[in-house]
């Protein structure tokens, strides 16, 4: 039977411990649940080690600690933790090899979740690390693209954000690219919007709208196969950038490069422009499949109206 | 002791003649980036060095932008910063780094991103990887980041073979440290369960605690005075304590002709650069 991805990540993490390739640093691993699942029950003795709950400093302790030819993991149990964590792994570990020609690999694990869970922790953040060079930045909602993703960082010697969801741990499948040969738009989704836009397509088809879907696992460098630009050229009503993150983030950059490479328009979807509450009807959750459908639908009668 | 202080002032000699040679060169305008002088801070690096030499210790040194006397006293190539200050690439970080942010892979020094403070926590974090010997360089006011505080609560828990040298000139760019504060660094350490003492920087008084260096953590508060600007070539006063000058008067003729030497060598050194670029 296929494991799921939290299992890969912990076969993975154990792997990447036993091996002594780099520690495993984080917050409160070892509470209860650790860390939905994704870590084996080993301690500091074995090379998880529990950082203090100093935020800004604990960045700064494996940025050293990888600046010592180790690959340490470093696990943000909520993305939105990363304002204060990320500071000293974008402007030194990332930096590192272009100034003083020493690599400081991290494979930073950023874990998105969202649902009444307030302003800061929910969602994605990956565009907050998208304008620093230096940085790979891969969304991997998968078991075997997450094992990629790691059989990659360990032949990089640079700085990975894995922008990782919650919503994708149980998950068992490939997500395949879904091409129809003249589509009338080409979905882009990113992290768990790559659920809900396979719903969104499937639920697009029965108005005979055929949508194409194209997941993004590399964000940076936006990896997008040829395959996958012709498709788009070849749809009537362009493409769409969905993404877990602020609209405003990754999305819009990845539109501006797509459409830039294809001629076609290119909109997108992300979270909106608002503060998330907790309260109910106040929470700002990423595309549902039926925004995405009644968005798609908007954008294809714009068009025609035109 | 008198040895040991001899060879503190012999490597400040040289960092003081170093620094000399740049404030020249940036009033000149054969400089022409911002430069962070350590002159009337170097007893400070020096003393460590040569404790850490007599200790068969080769540390690993997270310095801050005000860096060149530490990179000269653990024996940083001078070629090397010469032409990274003239914005080389063949200097020590490839023109990269500027004045601020050097490094030398052969004295295990890393470089600084130019963010006050961060050394702390990634010193303490190779520290913590390493388990070697490690000395993090800090100013009065770094020191004063959030994350230097979390940094030293770690190496504490974590009971790391690591140094914190607070180079304490008592100024922010010119904002007093009384202006800033109420507290002192020595204090905050202790209230991290560490060693923390508040010196002079005078190479006796470092000395005194060489026997806790890289046995435990610890926080060397060290009083000092920055005889330049801030930012590059100027004097805020010319009343500011120098402690190589008081270097110089406890050796009196031998250190006059040693000064002299090495102002001397340290001028052709430049000059022979300068000439080739």
């Amino acid at each position: 039977m296929a494991e799921d991805l939290r299992t890969t990540i912990k076969n993975i993490t154990r792997k990447h411990l036993k091996k002594k390739l780099g520690k495993v640093f984080g917050q409160c691993l070892t509470a209860v649940g650790w860390v939905g699942g994704t870590l084996p029950e080993l301690y500091e003795k074995d090379g998880m080690v529990e950082v203090s709950m100093a935020d800004v400093a604990d960045g700064g302790f494996v940025v050293g600690a990888a600046l010592m030819n180790s690959k340490p993991i470093y696990v943000i149990r909520y993305q939105g933790f990363n304002w204060y964590n990320c500071p000293m792994i974008v402007n030194y570990a990332c930096k590192s090899k272009e100034i003083w020609k020493i690599p400081c690999p991290i494979f930073v694990r950023g874990i998105g979740m969202e649902g009444g869970i307030g302003p800061v922790a929910g969602s994605s953040h990956h565009s907050l690390y998208y304008r620093m060079p230096g940085v790979k930045i891969v969304s991997p909602m998968a078991p075997k693209e997450y094992e990629r993703i790691y059989n990659s960082f360990l032949k990089d010697d640079s700085v990975y954000y894995v922008s990782e969801h919650r919503g994708s741990y149980a998950n068992k499948s490939d997500l395949p690219n879904l091409y129809y040969d003249k589509p009338d738009l080409v979905i882009f989704a990113i992290s768990i919007t790559r659920f809900e836009a396979k719903k969104a397509r499937d639920m697009l088809l029965k108005d005979n709208i055929k949508v194409s879907i194209v997941n993004i696992l590399w964000i940076k460098p936006l990896r997008v196969s040829k395959k996958s630009y012709d498709n788009l050229k070849k749809s009537k009503y362009g493409g769409l950038v969905i993404d877990d993150d602020y609209k405003g983030g990754v999305a819009k950059n990845i539109a501006n490069d797509l459409s830039l490479k294809t001629k076609k328009m290119v909109s997108t979807m992300g979270l909106k422009d608002k503060t998330a509450g907790t309260g109910k009807n106040l929470d700002n959750l990423p595309p549902s499949a039926i925004e995405i459908s009644n968005n798609i639908k908007k954008i294809i009668k714009n068009e025609i109206q035109k | 002791m008198k040895n040991y202080i001899w060879e503190v002032f012999k490597k400040t000699a040289f960092s003081r003649h170093f620094e000399l040679n740049v404030f020249e060169n940036v009033k000149n305008k054969k400089i022409k980036l911002p430069v962070y002088l350590s002159a009337g801070q170097e007893t400070i690096s020096a003393s460590i060095s040569e404790i850490c030499k007599r200790k068969k210790i080769k540390p690993l040194i997270f310095p801050q932008h005000r860096c060149h006397s530490i990179y000269l006293s653990f024996g940083g190539d001078i070629k090397k910063l010469i032409l990274e200050l003239l914005g080389s690439s063949e200097g020590c970080t490839y023109g990269m780094g500027g004045s601020a942010s050097i490094h030398s892979e052969k004295i295990n020094m890393y470089g600084h991103d130019g963010h006050m403070g961060t050394q702390a926590p990634i010193g303490t974090g190779a520290c913590f990887q390493s388990r070697k010997p490690t000395v993090v360089f800090l100013g009065d006011a770094s020191a004063e980041e959030d994350y230097v505080l979390g940094a030293l609560g770690w190496a504490s828990t974590k009971k790391l073979p690591i140094l914190f040298v607070v180079e304490d000139n008592n100024l922010s760019i010119l904002t007093e440290k009384k202006i800033r504060r109420n507290w002192n660094m020595h204090d905050v350490a202790r209230s991290f369960k560490m060693k923390g003492y508040e010196i002079d920087d005078n190479p006796k008084s470092i000395k005194k605690y060489e026997k806790y260096f890289f046995k435990e953590p610890m926080l060397l508060n060290i009083n000092t005075n920055r005889i330049f600007w801030h930012s590059g070539a100027g004097i805020d006063s010319d009343k500011t304590f120098d402690r190589y000058k008081t270097l110089k008067k406890l050796f009196g003729k031998k250190a006059e002709e040693f000064d002299i030497l090495t102002s001397n060598k340290m001028k052709k050194k430049w000059q022979k650069i300068l000439e080739q670029q």
